[in-house]
């Protein structure tokens, strides 16, 4: 069982830029062919400022630290017991290429059912741009599998 | 592109449907493209080896490619500033192969402070069917 004092942890904010380089790889792998992404005169045209992140990008770039997923490490959770149970995203500004985003997030709850079989981990994240304006929200839900059966 | 005119989205009630988007198979090469353009390296979606000592039979996609589906869909239909609200549950995992049907239903109308809301119902179902995502957004129409 994950160690509960964990519920409130606080994760060390950091900060990325938007890259248009990475929202081009983004359209890429998503098979998204409106140039509006992908195409930097397409965009203005569209009346954006610069490339726009599409609506899930802001998840991508919290990805962004040098180990990801070491707060599952340090919680005792091996990441291939880990699925992603559920994500909301609440939008509050637009993001656009060359804008730098910092990230702040937090342990909201941990809880489980199945007696321990199944543990979920809640973290929700508060991304601001360079202007310190609040432009998303996120709340992730990430399943831990305790495959070899739940103990009390 | 399958953009929805303001004045069809003003007039939408529930029931209705926006465009559907249905992807091309998810590759292998999907699959490490997205690994590289989202940050998510777990092994778990590129390397076979890891998923199957992990007791997986194959890499399966991430999550968060197939919300970038049901993302897709949306900017395909509404202005980007428009989108209000966008959350799933991930009901099955998305294997490689699988063709995802992409589908947002008007399940609310809201009036709020003034301004017209949508309540969209989004499903996302491999070819044979099975739910693989489902969830809602919030869209402002006015």
């Amino acid at each position: 069982m994950i160690d509960r004092r964990y519920i409130g942890h606080e994760f060390a904010p950091h900060s990325a830029r938007v890259e248009a380089g990475r929202l081009r790889l983004f359209a890429k792998a998503t098979g998204e062919t409106d140039p509006v992404f992908s195409d930097e005169s397409a965009a203005r045209a569209a009346g954006h400022p610069g490339l726009p992140a599409p609506p899930t990008f802001t998840f991508c770039l919290d990805m962004d630290v040098p180990d990801p997923f070491a707060y599952l490490a340090q919680m005792g959770v091996p990441v291939q017991n880990v699925l992603h149970g559920e994500q909301q995203f609440s939008y509050h500004a637009p993001v656009h290429a060359g804008d730098t985003l910092t990230y702040r997030s937090r342990i909201a709850d941990i809880y489980d059912k199945k007696g321990g079989a199944l543990e979920f981990i809640i973290k929700e994240t508060r991304v601001e741009n360079q202007h310190a304006a609040l432009v998303a929200e996120l709340r992730a839900v990430v399943v831990v599998r305790n495959l070899s059966g739940g103990q009390k | 592109m399958s953009r929805v005119s303001s004045a069809a989205l003003r007039a939408m009630k529930v029931g209705d449907e926006l465009p559907h988007l249905t992807t091309a198979p998810i590759s292998r090469l999907t699959l490490a493209l997205y690994a590289g353009a989202s940050g998510d390296h777990n092994p778990m979606h590129v390397d076979s080896d890891f998923a199957r000592l992990a007791g997986a039979p194959d890499v399966f996609a991430h999550g968060m490619l197939a919300m970038a589906y049901l993302g897709r869909m949306l900017t395909a239909a509404l202005p980007m500033s428009a989108l209000r609200q966008f959350g799933v549950r991930f009901a099955a995992v998305t294997q490689v192969g699988d063709v995802l049907n992409c589908r947002a239903e008007v399940t609310e109308r809201i009036e709020r402070d003034g301004h017209t809301l949508l309540k969209l119902g989004l499903t996302a179902t491999n070819a044979a069917g099975e739910l693989k995502l489902a969830g809602d957004a919030l869209v402002a129409i006015d």
